[in-house]
């Protein structure tokens, strides 16, 4: 990988980290608000089926997941077991893809 | 030579070794995070099991783990962000305090709001 | 008259620590108590040394796991129950005992471009740079590195990327990206950026923690960091 792809990457996991500084703290938020009466199926689905914007904003916190959780891995990975060159970013990429594709499919499966 | 945990042994450090940890078991948690989710494609019932699953007390001592770590990943992120995008300061250690608070209280916050 | 315990690194990157009982002394500083040992105890033990008033940067050891100028610290600041561990420098190869070879060290400064370059000949006007300026406060702020290794040996990333340019290298590379007469940035933000470079940096901040000239590698490294993904995204970062 050419060092500009590595300054890109570092630009990439900063800036999503930007957006999952806004999605993580309304998560928060918002989980710690429908915990208090407990949680069931229909009280949780009952709020989030058919919300279009609700899943929007998870849309967007699946996609940044899956864009900062790998380049993070990839550091991690790298410096723990001095592991570098293509086959640690093919893993690293599948594992985004990975993210992004059960990722959307809970929020599929939690908003339509 | 290698460093031992007396080079280590400072708050900046520690500060990096909560991101990293909490990162890590966070990235291992995601998948599970979304299985669970994904269970409400068989309807209500599906989910409601799992649901029922994480009232035991265990589960919910591991959930408020969960906040902290997702707190602290944030907290430590933001702080982060600060140390490299904004023109050096000489009030970073205090950064590194807020971020602990933070944590701490979104932790307290899940953990008093539970029934 | 009390005793300290001192254990010193033997051998090379495999030895041993040997022990010696060194007579305690008011305003002893490590570095005296090394030289009694090669000087009374044993004359095979290696150590390098210069200036020792702390200018020159080269007795920096390991004291009690933490890297410093053996000439600026006090026995009785670091010895606890009156032992002393002494050892090389770490993230560099030994020569022997507690001499490492500075080599990498320096090679990297190179490779950062920690080099000035200049476009003016003789013939032109003396540049005039305002001490006050942005640019040359932020230059000012990291000038006064002698290269002494501190920042290095105390770096984990150092440790972890054998590839990685490091913190003196990299705080160098920042004072001359300040420096409004160097023409040679171009290249130098291309030569300090990516996995081996800026951006392999953690923000441990063992660097600056331990640096002795009170200088902050790490708020070099932020900076430079603004400034190669500035020139990324703008298409004008070489390679």
């Amino acid at each position: 990988m050419n060092t500009r792809s590595q300054v890109l990457l570092w630009a990439a996991q900063r800036a999503s980290a930007a957006v999952l500084a806004v999605c993580v703290v309304v998560h928060l938020v918002t989980i710690i608000y429908a915990v208090r009466n407990g949680l069931s199926a229909a009280e949780v689905l009952g709020r989030t089926q058919g919300s279009v914007a609700w899943a929007a904003f998870y849309a967007l916190f699946v996609a940044a997941v899956s864009v900062h959780a790998p380049i993070g891995l990839r550091s991690v990975l790298a410096e723990t077991f001095n592991w570098r060159g293509a086959s640690l970013e093919v893993t690293v990429a599948a594992t985004g893809l990975a993210l992004a594709l059960w990722g959307f499919r809970a929020v599929y499966a939690v908003f339509a | 030579m290698k460093n031992d945990f007396r080079a280590r042994n400072h708050p900046a450090y520690w500060a990096f070794l909560a991101h990293r940890v909490s990162g890590v078991l966070l990235s291992l948690f995601l998948p599970l995070h979304f299985w669970a989710l994904g269970r409400a494609l068989q309807g209500d019932a599906g989910l409601d099991a799992f649901l029922r699953w994480s009232e035991q007390p265990l589960v919910k001592f591991a959930e408020t783990v969960l906040v902290v770590l997702l707190a602290a990943h944030l907290t430590g992120g933001l702080r982060l962000l600060a140390l490299e995008f904004l023109a050096w300061r000489d009030w970073h250690k205090s950064l590194l305090a807020l971020a602990a608070g933070v944590t701490i209280a979104a932790g307290l916050a899940f953990l008093l709001n539970l029934p | 008259m009390s005793a300290l315990r001192v254990s010193v690194w033997r051998g090379t990157e495999s030895g041993r620590f040997q022990s010696f009982e060194v007579p305690r002394l008011a305003s002893q500083t490590v570095l005296d108590v090394v030289t009694f040992i090669q000087r009374e105890l044993d004359p095979t033990l290696a150590y390098r040394y210069a200036c020792r008033v702390g200018m020159c940067g080269s007795c920096a050891m390991t004291v009690n796991g933490r890297a410093r100028w053996t000439c600026r610290t006090h026995v009785d600041s670091v010895a606890q129950g009156g032992r002393l561990e002494i050892a090389p420098l770490r993230n560099l190869p030994v020569v022997r005992d507690l001499v490492t070879d500075m080599t990498p060290f320096f090679d990297k400064w190179a490779s950062a471009r920690g080099r000035f370059q200049g476009g003016a000949t003789r013939k032109d006007d003396f540049a005039r740079v305002a001490p006050g300026s942005p640019a040359r406060q932020l230059a000012d702020a990291g000038i006064e590195c002698i290269g002494c290794g501190v920042c290095y040996s105390s770096c984990d990333v150092v440790a972890w990327t054998p590839a990685y340019l490091g913190p003196a290298a990299l705080n160098r590379a920042w004072t001359l990206v300040n420096d409004v007469r160097d023409t040679g940035n171009r290249a130098r933000l291309a030569a300090v950026a990516g996995d081996a470079g800026c951006h392999a940096c953690h923000t441990h901040m063992s660097c600056s923690e331990r640096c002795p000239k009170q200088i902050s590698p790490t708020a070099a490294i932020a900076g430079l960091k603004r400034a190669t993904a500035l020139a990324a995204l703008r298409g004008e970062l070489e390679g």
